[in-house]
């Protein structure tokens, strides 16, 4: 009776081994799970400098740079030693967004306001990667285009 | 008092009764290479990073920070050691910061920055006094390495190139000026701003207090 059991069990875990490793094979990509697949290289940061179109018009704009070791604490933010209202007359990079100096009692302060003030929290750079998961996302300005050549049609 | 100075520079000043003149000349001249040796051996010896790790002050705050930087750990696995930065390379600067070190055992011996919280609070001071020194000899110990000569700018990702070519080629900045905690966490530059030691840089432009103030209050919710 016992020996049934133990058999018909191993069966089920064998054949469900089999099972995940023919069909359901995600990120892992058929690596059986006891074993640990190759990871992918560490992919390299974009550091070209060129400013990268919005996706939507309220995207917080893309990190065209590195930043590896930037410090952004209480003691000091080095992205405004760049991107601050009084150093890009030097550094030439783009202003930090006025947006930024509003209070979230919509009153200008005269310096970044605190909630703005961890600029990582919303800007990322981008790696030279190839996407994970298919991205069908469309463009506004795509779908604007699509509407206007397909009006008078269905509605 | 004065007679025993009296009685020795009379003794100093007879030749010697025992001793020829060979031995005296060639046991000064041992003597002198055993002094001066030891002198630079005992030179060098400071001047090493396991000397610089040896005080927790120096292990567990500066060289823990520099740990994760460029200057530590990169793709050639050249690295710059405390030394390379901090004390000048040539003979003389190199004694006249040493006997300024003697400060730095002042420090140890009296425990000014034996806590975290001590360095933490000291920490602007300390680095406005690197940031003076490497300011007034032109960032010697950077160039010690990077010779503007040398420095291929088409290599350079765009921004460095111009930021390169229009402040450093000319002149117009030193490497400090823009590289501040390149190899150490920045003090607060606001405070620095304030007293003028940070002109070009303008790192901190949130006042710390409303900073910390703010991130109190959502620390609460």
């Amino acid at each position: 009776m016992t020996r049934t059991i133990w058999i018909t069990a191993a069966a089920i875990i064998f054949a469900g081994a089999a099972f995940a490793q023919e069909s359901v094979a995600t990120l892992r990509s058929g690596t059986p799970l006891a074993d640990n697949a190759e990871p992918p290289a560490i992919a390299k940061v974009v550091n070209s400098d060129l400013r990268q179109v919005r996706n939507y018009p309220e995207q917080p704009p893309l990190i065209p740079h590195k930043i590896d070791g930037y410090q952004i604490d209480l003691n000091a933010n080095q992205c405004l030693q760049c991107h601050s209202r009084t150093a890009i007359e030097v550094s030439q990079a783009p202003m930090v967004s006025i947006t930024h100096f509003m209070s979230r009692d919509n009153q200008f302060l005269a310096s970044v306001t605190p909630r703005r003030y961890f600029c990582n929290q919303c800007h990322v750079v981008q790696v030279e990667a190839k996407a994970l998961v298919e991205n069908g996302f469309v463009d506004i300005d795509s779908v604007l285009e699509y509407v206007e050549k397909n009006k008078g049609g269905s509605d | 008092m004065l007679g025993f100075l009296r009685k020795l520079w009379g003794t100093i000043r007879r030749p010697s009764v025992h001793y020829s003149l060979g031995g005296l000349t060639m046991g000064g001249f041992i003597m002198g290479i055993v002094f001066w040796g030891g002198f630079n051996t005992a030179l060098e010896l400071t001047n090493t990073e396991t000397f610089c790790t040896g005080c927790h002050e120096m292990r567990d705050n500066v060289y823990a920070e520099l740990k994760t930087t460029i200057h530590y750990s990169n793709r050639s696995g050249v690295r710059a050691t405390c030394p390379d930065c901090h004390v000048p390379h040539e003979w003389t600067p190199k004694i006249a910061r040493k006997m300024q070190a003697s400060k730095e055992v002042w420090g140890k011996i009296f425990g000014t920055i034996n806590t975290r919280e001590k360095f933490v609070e000291k920490r602007l001071e300390l680095a406005q006094h690197e940031w003076a020194r490497l300011k007034a000899n032109d960032s010697l110990e950077c160039r010690n390495c990077h010779s503007a000569e040398s420095m291929d700018i088409t290599r350079q990702s765009p921004r460095a190139a111009d930021f390169h070519e229009r402040l450093l080629f000319t002149g117009e900045k030193t490497c400090i000026d823009c590289h501040k905690g390149i190899a150490h966490e920045l003090p607060n530059m606001k405070e620095a701003m304030l007293d003028g030691s940070v002109v070009f840089s303008s790192a901190q432009v949130v006042g710390s207090d409303d900073l910390r103030s703010y991130l109190n209050q959502h620390a609460q919710h």
